[in-house]
């Protein structure tokens, strides 16, 4: 059988032209489509998109002729702009601590030899597992200033209470936080219960015999070793911040804006307004912010997997 | 054991609960919701349990957007398997066959991978258009399969670069080629590494919305994502259909989650680059 498979094997080769039977010649040539396809769609398509930000394509029929840093100048000009850049501020301020310092706790919780955690596992890394666009439905139903979580909070006793959550004309973002750390949280928790369970038990045996409380073990052993996980925490979070766009499409800008993101006003500039110039300015500010937040991660990345 | 062991043992056990509680709330109030009927929908009740069991808002919100069901599932399992045979075959060539700069195209691939979608939508949309693919379930296929590449090959890669090198030797010493090594050490051992792959990137495109929303927007030829959407955008907002519609669009990826968590998550962690 074996050798049956050997000798099919052995005999494709030799139907191939002479150039094609050195394998490393052929290995390249299976990746190619795959490196062509990435460096179109995406490279490419990137140059492209700054090159539209800089033309004069502000209508729905094509025109790239050039027209130099126009769009750019409107784009900083646009009060709309300044609010996306405040909520970003917001958004990936609350979004990153809430999934961080939430992801930390249940797993540090989950490590600690819990009954039903699988239970326990399972249900926080849930909504996951559905679309942003499931949390951001679900959870306009509950924010309802009217009623809602609200309700539950006046059946509490505290009926003075009644934050406007996505409808407040400043703070709105911060409630879309909760909506994007409800499906996000339990991502990280999973990261940091894996980081967890590779510390080997002796550091942590070690560290008790020499009379290190829960609150040191993880100040001076933990935390320091868990440091890995948190940048990849910190960079996914940060990624996912920049590109919010799910929740907005859903629930919509709010007053004032309150709850637009960048991911969104390119959306509408872009296929709503057909203002693709401006459109592709944004995008290309997007991408400018996501590069020193992936780089730094990436190389550090490659350069452990080397070691 | 002593009080104040107890006492931080319970705590444990109330913090775990409370989270608990946040993350299923929304598909508790979903359920609740998605059973009343719309004359009993109010804000007011949304914690009251429905007067009684009633399937009527699931069937006119499957009646609505069943179409748009199916076009996630013949969007979906297409694009998954396609962009998994591709991770399957890079991935090989990254961890058996690698070359000059082969490390710098899975980085350059790897770089892409964590960059905004919108950074590519104008282009995208305007060849789709003259390929004659935009507005098509065809086209927004071949969009997933490429997007896919990056995250597929990075997979396999990982998975391959920890098949012995001695094995691959041993086969080429043995005679055998480039798809001979392939077919005969490499695939026999990637079954779970295909399970792990292609539950991620079904996951991924079922629930995946920008792109979708660019490429399909007509409602008729629209995945589910798109379809919530469109729920959410009349005039009154029915409450019911819009949580039944939720739920019916999540029910595919929940299910796959809870059967097959364990590859849901090797996926995750592998796919951070933390695994």
């Amino acid at each position: 059988m074996q050798s049956e498979l050997s000798a099919r094997a052995k005999s494709l080769p030799a139907l191939l032209p002479k150039w094609l039977r050195d394998d490393r010649k052929i290995a390249i040539l299976v990746l190619a489509p795959s490196i062509i396809a990435v460096a179109v769609f995406i490279y490419i398509f990137m140059g492209w998109t700054l090159y539209i930000s800089v033309s004069n394509w502000d209508r729905p029929t094509l025109d790239l002729s050039f027209a130099g840093l126009k769009n750019w100048q409107r784009l900083v000009n646009d009060p709309r702009f300044h609010i996306d850049l405040r909520n970003l501020v917001l958004f990936a301020v609350g979004y990153m601590s809430q999934c961080i310092v939430i992801g930390f706790l249940l797993a540090a919780l989950l490590n600690e030899r819990i009954r039903g955690e699988v239970f326990f596992r399972t249900v926080f890394l849930m909504p996951f597992a559905v679309s942003a666009v499931v949390s951001g439905t679900a959870w306009r139903w509950l924010q309802v200033p009217s009623a809602g979580i609200n309700l539950l909070i006046a059946n509490m006793g505290f009926e003075n209470f009644r934050p406007l959550w996505y409808m407040h004309p400043k703070l709105g973002m911060l409630a879309i936080t909760i909506m994007g750390a409800w499906q996000f949280s339990g991502f990280v928790m999973a990261l940091y219960l894996a980081g967890l369970r590779a510390i080997p038990d002796e550091l942590r045996e070690a560290a008790v015999i020499d009379g290190a409380g829960t609150i040191a073990l993880y100040r001076h052993v933990f935390i320091p070793m868990l440091r890995p996980v948190t940048f990849t925490a910190i960079v996914l979070t940060g990624a996912g911040s920049i590109g919010n766009f799910e929740i907005p499409s859903i629930i919509g800008t709010g007053p004032g804006f309150a709850t637009d993101t960048l991911g969104f006003y390119m959306f509408e500039q872009t296929f709503r307004s057909s203002r693709y110039g401006l459109g592709a300015a944004v995008a290309t500010f997007m991408l400018v912010l996501s590069i020193p937040l992936v780089l730094p991660y990436l190389i550090s990345v490659l350069r452990e997997e080397r070691e | 054991m002593s009080w104040h062991r107890l006492l931080a043992g319970s705590t444990k056990y109330a913090v775990l609960i409370a989270f608990a509680a946040f993350y299923l709330v929304p598909f508790y109030v979903m359920i609740l919701t998605g059973l009343k009927p719309l004359e009993d929908i109010s804000s007011f009740e949304i914690w009251n349990m429905p007067k009684s069991l009633d399937f009527g808002s699931f069937r006119e919100a499957w009646n609505q957007m069943d179409t748009n069901f199916w076009n996630s599932v013949r969007i979906t399992i297409p694009g998954a398997i396609v962009s998994t045979f591709l991770g399957s075959l890079n991935g090989y060539v990254f961890a058996k066959w690698g070359f000059r700069g082969s490390n710098w195209i899975l980085f350059l691939f790897v770089f892409g991978m964590f960059l905004p979608g919108q950074g590519i939508l104008i282009p995208l949309v305007w060849v789709l258009q003259f390929m004659g693919l935009y507005g098509k379930v065809n086209g927004l296929i071949m969009a997933y399969c490429i997007f896919g590449i990056p995250i597929t090959s990075l997979l396999f890669y990982r998975y391959y670069a920890s098949v012995p090198d001695e094995l691959v030797d041993a086969s080429k010493i043995d005679g055998c080629g480039f798809f001979g090594i392939y077919r005969r050490i490499i695939l026999p051992l990637s079954g779970p590494t295909f399970a792990v792959v292609g539950v991620w990137q079904c996951t991924r495109i079922w629930n995946e919305y920008l792109m979708a929303l660019v490429v399909l927007g007509n409602p008729a030829r629209a995945p589910v994502t798109v379809a919530i959407k469109n729920f959410s955008s009349m005039g009154v907002i029915p409450w019911n259909l819009q949580m039944a519609a939720a739920l019916i669009a999540s029910v595919p990826t929940i299910a796959v989650y809870l059967l097959l968590g364990k590859l849901f998550m090797r996926g995750l962690l592998e796919g951070s680059l933390s695994g």
